[in-house]
C-alpha cells in the first residue's frame, strides 16, 4: 500500500483483464445503485436534504477548533478519555499503549477506514496483539489477507465462490459451502467466540457530536455493538473532522449516509455512545477512550476550494456511480480511499508526486457530483488538483510535479491559436496538409488503440457560414 | 437547475465549437438551418475559437482563461448564444463565473454566461420548434453527453425533439446517464479504461437494436463512432442537427 | 505525546479557520410529516416488516397473554427480562399467573463479567422495553440502563420489544426534540430497525450475523 512501486497504469491493466472481478463489481455497483435510486425517489426532498448535509457538514469545517475543544470537554466529563494524533504512527502507538496499560492481547475490531489508513491491524500485530476484524466483509478479506476494495463494502470484488473456499481453507473445521446463509453462520461462530473473550474492543466513528460528547456509529450486522459493548474496554478512532456542532445536525445526516451507501432509510443499528458503563450498570466498557486523528487533515482545511474535501461522510456512493471505480474496483488506486473521494483525499493526504495518477483517471462525468450526499463537488477539486500538479506556486504536497516543459508549450500554444483567430485559421490549414486525417502521433497514438483517426472537414464551420451566406461579421 | 428562458428573439449568436468547427461542420451548417427556418437572424462571429475547456479540464486554468476571454469579447452583444453541444454549453454557463470568480468584470462574465443556450433547448423552448417528419421510418437511439445531462439538464428536451418525428422510433439506452469514456484528454491519458468504457456503451447501443445513435455532442460521437468504425460495428452516429434538419428538410 | 501533539494540531487548524472565507448557507429542513396516531403506526409496522421484523399490534392489556401464547407456539426456552421495568414486571407477573409451556424467566445476574455465558450460550430470548419509535424511518429508540442492559437486546437470537403506540414520533429530530435529548443522553442510545443483517457476500442479504436473527415487536394500543 502506497509503496514506491505502485503503478496505476499496470493496476489498470490487470484489473481491466480480470473478467472475474468486472463481473463482481459490476453486479454489486448496479445493485447499490438502484437501491439508492430508490430511497431517494423523491428529487426535490432528495436534493433538500442534500442541502442541509452540505450545510451541517460546511458549519461544522468553518468552526473545527471550537468544535473538537467543545467534543474534547464533553467527552472528558462524560468520562471518555480523549488522545490527540497528528501522525498515523502516532495513533497507532497510542492504542498500542491502552493495550498494554491493561495487559489486552485480543482485539475485536468494528469497521474503520481510518483503522485501515493507520494500517493498525499490521502494526498491533507486529507487537504480539490479536486482531480481529468483525465486520464480515471486513472478516473476510483479512482471511484472505487483502484490503478493502471499497469503503462501504469491503468484500465487493470477491464472489460467493472465492468466499467459499476462503472460510474453507481459512476456518479451522469448515466445511466447504457455497450457500451465503450457511457462510454466514460460520463466520457468526467464530466470531461470536472472539467477541466473549475480547480485551478489547475498536471501533470507527461516523460522527461525533460536539454539544453532547457522543459518538455515533452506524451498522447492520450488530458487530459494532459487540465490539463497543462487550469488552471492558472501548478505543474510538476518528479523523478529526468526523465532528458535528449539534445533536440536531445529526438525523438529516444519518438520512444522508444510510440513504447514499446502501439504499436503506436506516440501518439495522444507530448506536450512540456518550460515557463508558456507569455505577450500577451491568455491561458496556469501563473505559472508552476516543482517539483523534489528523493525518494531513488539518492542512487540508486551510484551502477554501479543497477543504470541501473534508465535508465527506464517506457514504461510498460516489464509487457506486463513478464509471471509472466501477470498471476498476478499488485496489487499482493503490490506496485506501479509491474512487472519486480517493482522488481527490488521497493526493492530498499523500502527495502529488506520489499519486498524482490517479488524477487522471476522471472523465469529469459528474455522476460523482451529482449523488455526493454533502454536496462535494468532486469533479472541481479533480481539475483543481490537476492544476496543482503542473503549478509549482500551488499549495498541495507534491505540487508542480509534473510540470515539463513540451506539456507546458502545447497549452500555451493552444491557447495562442484560439485566442488570435487569424493562427487559428492558419493552424487549420496546417491540420489540412495532413489530408483529411490527423496524423498518428502523440496522443493520437492512444485514441486509436480502439478507434479510427478522426477525420479533417474540407472546409471549416469558420469557412462554410462565409459560402452558405450567413451572417459572419 | 435554475432555467428561465426568453422570449423567441430576432436574432442570435451561433458558437460552432471547435470540434464542430474542425471535424463535424456539416452539423454546425444543420444547427444554423434549423435556427434560420424559425425566423430568426443568425450571426456566426468569425473570432470565436473554443470554450476553453479542453485546457480546464486538464490542469491549465490560466490558458483555458485566455481563450474564454477571446469568446467574452466575441459575443458582446446582447443576443442568446446558441451552442450545439451541452459539454461547451454546460462549460461557458456553468463554470465561466467558477474560472473568472475573482474576475473584476464577474458580473459581465455571468450576463455572458446566462445567455447561453445548448440548442436542442433553445429549439424547444424558445423556438418552440414544431417538427414534421419526411424521412423514412428509421429507429434510433439517444446518447446523452454527461454535461448535457448534469450540467445543461437537457437530455428529455433532445430526446423530444426526436420524438416530434412521426417515423422515427426512439429506443433508449439501458444506462443512458453512464459516461462514454470520452472525457477529453481523459480519453488519450487513459487509454484503458477509456476503451474499456466505449466498449461498454457500444453494447449499449447495439442491444437498443438501433441502426444509428444519435447525440447532441460531437466529442462523444467522434469516441462513439470511432470506436464502432474500428470494431466494424454497422451503426450510423450523427449529432441531432443533422439529423434533424435531415428528415424536415426532405 | 499526544498533549504536545494537541498542540501542533490546534496550532494549524486554528489559523486555517481564521482565514475565513466560509459561506454556510442555513437551508431549512424538509417539512415534517403530519401523520395521525394510527398512520404513525401503519408506518412503522410496514417499515420494519420490510427489513423482516416480526410486528404485532395488540390492545395493552392484552400483550402479555400475545406475547405467552407466541413464546409457546415457538417454543421459547429461556427469557430474558428486566424486572424493575414496566415490561419486566408484567412479564414477571403474567408467568407468575401459570408458566406451563413457557420459556424459564432469566435475569440479568451481576455483571457481564460474571454472566457472559450465560448471556452468550443459554439464552433464547430477550424482552426489553422501548423508548418509542420513529415513523419515517421504520426504527425503535433504546435507552439500555441498569435493568435492561445493553447486551440484551444484541446477545439472545430472539429479541422482543415492547413498544407504547403513543410513543411513535413521526421523526428522529422530532423524538430528540420533545424529549430534550440533548440535556441528557445516556450511557447508549440505540435506534433498532430489524433483526441483524448483511449484505457483504455478493450482495445478498442475510439476517442474523452478528446479532439477534429476529426482531419482534409488540405495539400497545389503548
Ligand atoms: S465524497 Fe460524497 S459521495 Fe463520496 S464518499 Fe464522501 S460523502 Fe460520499
Amino acid at each position: 500500500m502506497g509503496d514506491q512501486t505502485f503503478s496505476f497504469e499496470k493496476n489498470v491493466e490487470t484489473a481491466l483483464g480480470d473478467t472475474q472481478l468486472r463481473a463482481n463489481f459490476e453486479y454489486a455497483m448496479s445493485t447499490l445503485y438502484q437501491k439508492r435510486k430508490a430511497v431517494f425517489a423523491d428529487e426535490a426532498e432528495t436534493e433538500r436534504l442534500r442541502e442541509v448535509g452540505n450545510a451541517v457538514r460546511q458549519r461544522a469545517l468553518s468552526k473545527l477548533p471550537e468544535l473538537l475543544e467543545k467534543l474534547e470537554k464533553k467527552c472528558i466529563e462524560n468520562g471518555i478519555q480523549v488522545h490527540w494524533a497528528e501522525t498515523t504512527d502516532e495513533a497507532n502507538r497510542i492504542i498500542l499503549k491502552i493495550m498494554d496499560d491493561h495487559r489486552a492481547t485480543r482485539m475485536v475490531k468494528g469497521k474503520s477506514m481510518v483503522s485501515e489508513e493507520m494500517h493498525l491491524n499490521k502494526f498491533l500485530e507486529e507487537h504480539g496483539k490479536e486482531v480481529m476484524e468483525t465486520d464480515l466483509g471486513e472478516y473476510i478479506i483479512q482471511l484472505a489477507g487483502e484490503t478493502p476494495s471499497h469503503i462501504i463494502v469491503p468484500a465487493v470484488h470477491k464472489n460467493k465462490d472465492q468466499i467459499a473456499k476462503l472460510f474453507h481453507e481459512k476456518i479451522p473445521g469448515a466445511p466447504y459451502t457455497e450457500k451465503v446463509e450457511e457462510l454466514n453462520a460460520l463466520a457468526r461462530k467464530t466470531l461470536r467466540e472472539k467477541f466473549q473473550h475480547a480485551d478489547i474492543g475498536l471501533s470507527g466513528v461516523n460522527m461525533a457530536v460536539a454539544e453532547t460528547g457522543t459518538l455515533c456509529l452506524v451498522e447492520n450486522e450488530g458487530n459494532g455493538r459487540m465490539c463497543t459493548t462487550v469488552p471492558p474496554v472501548h478505543v474510538a478512532v476518528m479523523g478529526l473532522e468526523k465532528v458535528v456542532e449539534k445533536l440536531s445536525d445529526v438525523p438529516p445526516v444519518l438520512r444522508l449516509l444510510t440513504g447514499s451507501a446502501t439504499g436503506q432509510i436506516i440501518t439495522t443499528y444507530f448506536n450512540m455512545i456518550t460515557t463508558p458503563r456507569k455505577p450500577g450498570e451491568k455491561d458496556g466498557p469501563e473505559e472508552v477512550h476516543l482517539v483523534i486523528l489528523d493525518n494531513g487533515r488539518s492542512a487540508i482545511l486551510k484551502d477554501p476550494e479543497l477543504r470541501q474535501t473534508l465535508q465527506c461522510i464517506r457514504c461510498g456512493t460516489c464509487l457506486n456511480h463513478c464509471p471509472v471505480y466501477t470498471r476498476i474496483g478499488g485496489h487499482a488506486y493503490g490506496f485506501v480511499y479509491p474512487g472519486p473521494i480517493g482522488k481527490i483525499l488521497t493526493p492530498q493526504m499523500e502527495g502529488l508526486e506520489k499519486t498524482g495518477g490517479i488524477i487522471s483517471a476522471s472523465s469529469l462525468c459528474n455522476a460523482c457530483e451529482e449523488v455526493c450526499p454533502v454536496k462535494i463537488p468532486i469533479p472541481e477539486l479533480i481539475r483543481r488538483l490537476r492544476n496543482e500538479s503542473y503549478d509549482s506556486k500551488g499549495s498541495v504536497p507534491g505540487h508542480g510535479y509534473k510540470w515539463n516543459l513540451p506539456e507546458v508549450l502545447v497549452w500555451k500554444a493552444w491557447a495562442l491559436v484560439n485566442r488570435y483567430p487569424r493562427l487559428n485559421e492558419l493552424a487549420m490549414k496546417v491540420g489540412g496538409l495532413f489530408g483529411d486525417r490527423f496524423p498518428k502521433i502523440g496522443p493520437l497514438k492512444q485514441w486509436t488503440r480502439v478507434r479510427t483517426t478522426p477525420r479533417l472537414a474540407r472546409h471549416s464551420l469558420h469557412e462554410l457560414v462565409k459560402t452558405e451566406g450567413v451572417d459572419h461579421e | 437547475m435554475d432555467k428561465r428562458y426568453p422570449d423567441k428573439p430576432d436574432t442570435v449568436y451561433f458558437f460552432g465549437t471547435c470540434l464542430v468547427d474542425a471535424v463535424y461542420p456539416e452539423a454546425g451548417m444543420a444547427a444554423i438551418r434549423l435556427l434560420q427556418r424559425e425566423g430568426v437572424r443568425v450571426v456566426f462571429p468569425q473570432n470565436q475559437s473554443c470554450c476553453g475547456q479542453p485546457a480546464y479540464n486538464s490542469g491549465f486554468p490560466d490558458e483555458a482563461r485566455a481563450v474564454a476571454r477571446q469568446q467574452l469579447d466575441t459575443f458582446t452583444r446582447d443576443y442568446p448564444i446558441v451552442v450545439p453541444s451541452g459539454s461547451c454549453a454546460g462549460m461557458m454557463k456553468r463554470h465561466y463565473p467558477m474560472l473568472f470568480a475573482r474576475d473584476r468584470d464577474l458580473s459581465r462574465i455571468r450576463a455572458f454566461s446566462n445567455r447561453i443556450f445548448e440548442l436542442t433547448e433553445f429549439l424547444v423552448h424558445v423556438l418552440k420548434v414544431k417538427l414534421e417528419d419526411r424521412g423514412d421510418p428509421i429507429q434510433v437511439t439517444w446518447h446523452s453527453s454527461c454535461h448535457a445531462a448534469r450540467e445543461m439538464g437537457v437530455t428529455e428536451d433532445s430526446k423530444n425533439l426526436v420524438r416530434q418525428l412521426k417515423n422515427v422510433t426512439l429506443t433508449e439506452l439501458e444506462k443512458e446517464r453512464e459516461c462514454c469514456g470520452f472525457g477529453g484528454t481523459f480519453a488519450v491519458k487513459q487509454p484503458a479504461i477509456s476503451a474499456a468504457m466505449v466498449t461498454d456503451k457500444i453494447a449499449d447501443i447495439r442491444g437498443t437494436g438501433a441502426g444509428r445513435v444519435l447525440s447532441g455532442d460531437c466529442g462523444c460521437l467522434m469516441n462513439i463512432t470511432g470506436a464502432m468504425e474500428r470494431g466494424k460495428v454497422g451503426i450510423q452516429g450523427q449529432h441531432i442537427a443533422q439529423f434533424l434538419w435531415e428528415r424536415t428538410n426532405g | 505525546m499526544s498533549n504536545t501533539a494537541r498542540e501542533r494540531i490546534f496550532a494549524k487548524l486554528r489559523p486555517a479557520v481564521a482565514a475565513g472565507q466560509f459561506d454556510i448557507p442555513s437551508p431549512e429542513l424538509p417539512p415534517r410529516p403530519e401523520w395521525t396516531p394510527s398512520e404513525k403506526v401503519q408506518k412503522l409496522k410496514t417499515l420494519m416488516e420490510a427489513v423482516r421484523s416480526e410486528v404485532h399490534v395488540v390492545k395493552a392489556d392484552a400483550w402479555t397473554d400475545a406475547l405467552k401464547a407466541l413464546a409457546r407456539q415457538r417454543g421459547f426456552k429461556t427469557l430474558l427480562h428486566g424486572p424493575g421495568t414496566q415490561v419486566g414486571d408484567a412479564v414477571k407477573q403474567a408467568w407468575s399467573e401459570g408458566s406451563g409451556g413457557l420459556p424459564a424467566l432469566r435475569t440479568y445476574e451481576g455483571a457481564i463479567e460474571n454472566y457472559k455465558d450465560t448471556l452468550f450460550h443459554d439464552t433464547d430470548v430477550g424482552i426489553t422495553s422501548t423508548l418509542g419509535g420513529i415513523a419515517e424511518s421504520g426504527a425503535l429508540i433504546l435507552w439500555p440502563d441498569a435493568e435492561e442492559p445493553r447486551l440484551m437486546s444484541l446477545i439472545p437470537p430472539i429479541h422482543i420489544a415492547v413498544l407504547d403506540a403513543d410513543k411513535i414520533y413521526a421523526t428522529f429530530s422530532e423524538a430528540m426534540e420533545r424529549m430534550s435529548w440533548s440535556e441528557k443522553m445516556p450511557t447508549n442510545a440505540l435506534l433498532i430497525s430489524g433483526p441483524s443483517k448483511t449484505a457483504d457476500i455478493e450482495m445478498t442479504l442475510a439476517f442474523g450475523v452478528h446479532g439477534p436473527k429476529e426482531l419482534i415487536v409488540f405495539i400497545l394500543e389503548p
